[in-house]
């Protein structure tokens, strides 16, 4: 029953928003193609959802805080890299160093969705993934927060935004036409094929969407060069987790120095219950790669471009009995790009007191993800601020412009 | 309009051709789950004893290869054993889908894949690979006609899950070896125990609960002599209360009363008389249905039959439009069924064929065998699996592997659709393989159709 309040509020917002025309509003810089399609304007805009809860404290490290060795000891045996005087960075993205000093790089820390409590992987990511808040309750919404402002702006065409990956990704999904693909993947049909697939797939709408998509696309990949085999086998059989974010990152990158400007996929392996110390060594590895390679091969559009790589939330504030963390609440976001005015990190520190802990165990949360997303949507595509607050995350309050943007 | 039987065959089975003896009725269907485990027999795998010997063997190679350098004698053993491991574990996907081919008894060979997603375990390291899939044949199969409460149990208690959840590594904080190394708690399987395996998350529980299950759970170790092991030395001490419910005692006893317990809840009945209907006939069930399966599994002690019954006896059972995906694996099964090969051809060919043309193919299609993304299994939607690169994989699958698979040229596609899909094959279908260019292509639209693909 509250699933469907949700599905018919989400409706509502959407018509409303159809209704006053969200391209007549004046705050949304839209341009008009010789074709008539609006596009976004020259900023780009890469999500990348980390999934199974990232430790934000291992990230960066609140090093000037003596309870965070102790609430660590295990996990503070290497320092980090000091980054403003209280923060540090893992020295596992030693790499990224370059960024945060060219001021590409900023964090967000204590921040969270709305979730809380049960700490489930699969809620959190639902909810983070959906944008939405605690009003309505829990999951099997199909869209996506980034869905929903694509659908705000209406005749984009379907080359504005990629998912990227094997994977499903809620975030980008719903009404508004969105490109979802994988780097390397080949579809080569002989016409006849082609037409008979068609055919085939005529009476079946999840078939035929998919399969149009997917002919077109190959065509379109066919002209930029690269694998020429079918594809059967999957790059892991031909690289590690590094050389998949890379090709990921890679892929997107082609994409966004082309018409899109909205590029999102998933990083997992961060649920790092057990001697966290290695077990994020490949994680942490991948994420540098994924930012090194956006940078190096989207060129001079990485001037243009914000990441937001954002988690289903952070994890204890103190190790367990088994050289992890647990679950947890209040976490980190990571921003990167030369539309981020970085070398700082944002957002209002808590403090580990464990009177200030979220349930005396959890960093608590001190902003919403969904605010920070809200205002790059904003700042980079010109969105109002009502559209925001209603449409893309209804209910939320964007409060004051916290500017983050270069 | 295709009969009930295979309308049967395609939702609770691996569609057409039907094997020799398959039950065509709901009452023969469950008479057969009643009796011995066919896919077993036809297929037997190794033998639990089997399967942790050569765990022993790899985790005392890689104590021995531990920090010796690359090209060390003992790195090399350490390697080949891990060859080894992958064979085993290459072994149950062989048998999974084998005995989908082979077995008169393809719902049991549907639930036992349906059981194995519900208890995902994820190993940590490459050694761990073969104990994780046997889960399967020695902590599922033998339960999935019984009670869910046996099952629970011994999947609970498999090293699988004690591993892949990190309790093996979970201390009581208070408990002697807690106190004298400073070790403590980890809440993994305590968290998913609830969450995903019993109550689901939608039930009415907190992270106390949570915690609380976690200290009741230490003390549950693997050994590689005879797999599950109680450390009482890692034991917390005292009593714990979860879900309202107070566990005091020592040893295994408090602990299989819990399992017991959280078996035997309504929101556990609820959660998976949902994920049952779910998985076998639309993403959207009709709650009374969920709620007669429900109901069967509370009346009748956790037993799995009855909740079966009610499943094979709904309405939208008999309904011959397909609304869900066949997941890859599933793909993979009916696709070599309708090319001709046999379960015994699928386990003699060779190691590096296999991994090529089924194994990792199936990764493309999104189905990384024994590897989802989280303790959640695999996904459910039809558009998690039939997006445009789900899809281009499965196309470009059906066009260029049947070839290499099938002795003595490209089978007819005429008779491949018959074989596989009968009444099943719609009208479009049936015009475009009389067009398709070749047999090669005429094969690939049969198997890459909507008609094929779905259940």
């Amino acid at each position: 029953m509250a699933q469907m309040n949700r599905r018919l509020f989400l409706r509502a917002g959407a018509a409303a928003l159809m209704g006053c025309s969200a391209a007549a509003s004046p705050l949304l810089t839209t341009v008009t193609l010789a074709g008539g399609a609006p596009m976004l304007g020259d900023h780009r805009l890469v999500v990348v959802i980390l999934r199974g809860g990232l430790d934000g404290l291992d990230m960066v490290q609140p090093v000037a805080d003596p309870l965070f060795s102790t609430y660590r000891p295990g996990l503070t045996r290497t320092p980090g890299l000091p980054l403003d005087g209280i923060f540090a960075l893992n020295a596992r993205l030693a790499g990224l160093m370059p960024l945060w000093k060219a001021g590409e790089l900023a964090f967000v820390h204590a921040t969270s969705t709305p979730y809380r409590d049960k700490r489930s992987h699969f809620d959190g990511q639902d909810i983070l993934e959906a944008g939405t808040g605690l009003d309505v309750p829990m999951p099997e919404v199909r869209d996506g927060w980034l869905n929903r402002m694509l659908q705000a702006i209406p005749g984009l065409g379907a080359e504005t935004a990629y998912a990227v990956g094997r994977e499903a990704l809620p975030l980008l999904a719903g009404a508004a036409p969105v490109r979802s693909w994988v780097p390397d993947q080949r579809l080569r049909l002989s016409d006849t094929s082609r037409a008979l697939l068609e055919r085939v797939y005529h009476d079946d709408p999840l078939f035929h969407a998919a399969a149009m998509e997917a002919m077109d696309l190959a065509d379109e990949m066919d002209g930029t060069g690269g694998m020429a085999e079918g594809m059967t086998r999957p790059p892991k059989a031909r690289g590690g987790r590094q050389a998949d974010a890379e090709a990921l990152a890679s892929f997107a990158a082609g994409r966004l120095q082309d018409a899109a400007r909205i590029a999102a996929f998933s990083l997992s392996g961060w649920d790092s219950h057990g001697n966290q110390a290695s077990s994020l060594v490949q994680s942490y590895a991948a994420l540098e790669a994924l930012l090194l390679r956006l940078r190096a091969d989207l060129g001079p559009v990485w001037g243009k471009t914000a990441v937001l790589a954002m988690t289903e939330f952070g994890r204890t504030a103190r190790e367990n009995g088994t050289g992890g963390t647990d679950h947890g609440t209040g976490g980190a976001m990571l921003m990167a790009g030369g539309a981020i005015r970085g070398g700082r990190i944002y957002g209002d520190w808590p403090g580990l007191e464990e009177a200030a802990l979220y349930d005396r165990r959890d960093l608590m949360p001190t902003s919403d993800v969904r605010g920070w997303a809200a205002w790059a949507l904003h700042g980079l595509f010109g969105l109002d601020r009502s559209v925001l607050e209603t449409a893309v995350f209804p209910g939320l309050d964007m409060g004051s412009d916290p500017r983050f943007l270069a | 309009m295709p009969d009930t039987a295979v309308i049967a065959a395609f939702r609770f089975g691996f569609g057409l051709p039907m094997v020799a003896n398959t039950p065509q009725t709901t009452e023969e269907m469950l008479l057969s789950l009643g009796g011995p485990d066919r896919g077993r027999l036809i297929w037997p795998g190794p033998t639990p004893d089997e399967v942790l010997a050569l765990y022993r063997e790899a985790i005392a190679a890689r104590r021995a290869a531990q920090g010796q350098p690359r090209k060390s004698p003992v790195r090399r053993a350490h390697n080949q054993i891990l060859k080894a491991v992958l064979d085993q574990e290459t072994g149950f996907l062989r048998r999974t889908l084998a005995r989908a081919i082979d077995s008169p008894d393809p719902f049991r060979e549907r639930l036992a894949l349906f059981w194995h997603d519900h208890f995902t375990a994820i190993p940590r390291l490459r050694d761990q690979a073969a104990t994780t899939a046997s889960r399967g044949d020695h902590a599922i199969r033998p339960h999935l006609a019984g009670r869910f409460a046996d099952m629970l149990r011994s999947a609970i208690l498999h090293p699988a899950m004690l591993i892949g959840l990190d309790q093996v590594a979970s201390t009581g904080p208070n408990s002697r070896t807690g106190r004298e190394r400073g070790k403590g708690l980890n809440e993994n399987l305590a968290r998913e125990l609830i969450e995903l395996h019993t109550l689901g998350v939608g039930a009415h529980y907190s992270q106390k609960d949570v915690t609380q299950l976690a200290e009741l759970l230490t003390g549950l170790d693997i050994s590689g002599e005879t797999g599950l092991s109680f450390d009482a030395a890692r034991s917390e001490p005292g009593a714990e209360t979860v879900l309202g419910t107070r566990y005091d005692g020592r040893g295994m006893k408090p602990i299989l009363q819990v399992l017991d317990d959280l078996a035997r809840r309504p929101e556990t009945a609820r959660h998976l008389a949902h994920k049952l209907a779910v998985h076998f006939l639309s993403d959207d069930p009709d709650p009374a249905l969920v709620a007669r399966m429900a109901d069967a599994y509370l009346e009748q002690d956790t037993r799995l039959l009855p909740v079966y019954a009610e499943l094979l006896r709904a309405d939208a059972a008999r309904s011959p439009r397909m609304s869900k995906a066949r997941q890859p694996v599933e793909f993979m099964a009916c696709a070599l069924r309708a090319l001709g090969l046999t379960g015994a051809e699928v386990m003699r060919m060779s190691r590096n064929p296999f991994l090529r043309m089924i194994r990792e193919p199936m990764a493309v299609m999104g189905q990384p065998w024994e590897a989802p993304r989280g303790p959640d299994g695999w996904p459910e939607a039809p558009e998690a699996w039939i997006s445009p690169q789900g899809l281009a994989a499965r196309i470009t699958w059906s066009m260029e592997v049947p070839g290499r698979l099938v002795n003595g040229g490209m089978p007819d596609a005429r008779t491949v659709m018959d074989r596989a899909l009968g009444p099943m094959a719609g009208p479009a279908l049936q015009q475009a393989v009389g067009r398709a260019a070749s047999p090669r292509e005429g094969v690939g639209l049969v198997l890459a159709a909507p008609e094929f693909n779905r259940r």
